[in-house]
């Protein structure tokens, strides 16, 4: 089991935060178009899975798996949107996606005051802090990938 | 006092005093750089400080609202009711300790008032006269604006009573104006 990449979206679409792990092959376009694709494809699947729920939704869309790989979707009633990759074996992450926004994003980026909210996130402690969040999760690297 | 981790649930004790005090200083600062109450009134609601010139204001209630749904569990609210039933349990108790209540609601369900018994704001607050059209509390209406834009609400809230103008409880009257529907960004091929 392992973890590929993970994904920070504000509500408008801007990628706030990006860093991978064990990503061994790259979409082979630019990062910026590839947030864009990425920030396209879960609006339209939000968009699309409400429309089709034959009752009204809690959650809403929370993950899709390929044979490769499951994408795992979070979501604040603000629309901050947290994706993160990870292969098959990784069982539901919802717990950890709102892990990753309470004690990490809210305490170092949304209170500190340097912080423009809205723009690409340069926060060292962040990100710091957020690897080794990655790393100790049981499932980061039980077997290589 | 923010650099701990796994501290989501633990609120934070804070001298009451303190914060009101430190409230009164912001408000008399304002007083003194600004000609007339209004630009005051104006000023409390935006809380665009000039202390952090480069992040273009500091708004609170658009970063509270972060910080309310990370520690509390509430999800989207489904109606107006649900909204004001959160705010006035929720949200001021966890914030100021105090629980509002709830009345006034228009027939249409748009509109309510939060009637707030007590005001830790105003603790030590008497306005002297100069400053009649001063709404020194005016600075819960710009958070409450703020932190529901964030959830897509578009709201209006103003003071319709005070205490300190010599009104019997404070009440904030909240009316829904729209939600704020999200869209793609445009421009991108």
């Amino acid at each position: 089991m392992t973890i590929h990449n993970l994904y920070i979206f504000d509500r408008n679409g801007t990628c706030l935060h990006y860093s991978e792990w064990n990503r061994k092959k790259q979409a082979g376009i630019s990062k910026e178009e590839e947030y864009k694709l990425m920030y396209g494809m879960l609006f339209s699947i939000r968009s699309f899975v409400s429309k089709m729920s034959p009752l009204d939704m809690k959650d809403g869309f929370v993950a899709f798996q390929t044979s490769r790989y499951k994408l795992h979707y979070y979501e604040t009633p603000t629309g901050i949107k947290i994706v993160m990759n990870t292969d098959l074996g990784v069982p539901n992450c919802r717990d950890i996606l709102h892990q990753i926004y309470s004690t990490l994003y809210v305490e170092y980026i949304v209170k500190n005051p340097l912080c423009v909210l809205g723009e690409t996130l340069q926060s060292e402690l962040f990100n710091s802090r957020l690897d080794s969040f990655i790393r100790a999760l049981p499932f980061f690297n039980v077997r290589a990938a | 006092m923010s650099r701990q981790s796994n501290r989501t649930t633990d609120s934070k004790k804070m001298n009451s005093e303190l914060f009101t005090l430190t409230y009164g200083a912001l408000v008399t600062q304002l007083c003194k750089d600004y000609e007339n109450d209004e630009e005051v009134n104006k000023q409390l609601d935006k809380i665009l400080f000039s202390l952090f010139p480069s992040s273009r204001g500091y708004n609170i209630g658009v970063r509270l609202i972060e910080d309310f749904l990370a520690r509390s569990s509430v999800g989207r609210c489904h109606d107006f009711r649900e909204t004001a039933d959160v705010i006035a349990k929720v949200a001021f108790k966890m914030y100021l300790g105090i629980t509002p209540s709830v009345t006034n609601w228009s027939p249409a369900g748009d509109e309510f008032s939060l009637i707030l018994e007590s005001n830790p704001l105003v603790d030590f607050v008497e306005l002297p006269d100069n400053h009649s059209t001063l709404v020194y509390s005016n600075l819960l209406c710009g958070v409450l604006r703020g932190a529901l834009e964030m959830v897509q609400m578009a709201v209006d809230v103003r003071f319709a009573q005070d205490t300190l103008r010599g009104d019997n409880v404070t009440e904030i009257r909240m009316k829904f104006i729209k939600r704020i529907e999200e869209n793609l960004p445009v421009g991108d091929e």
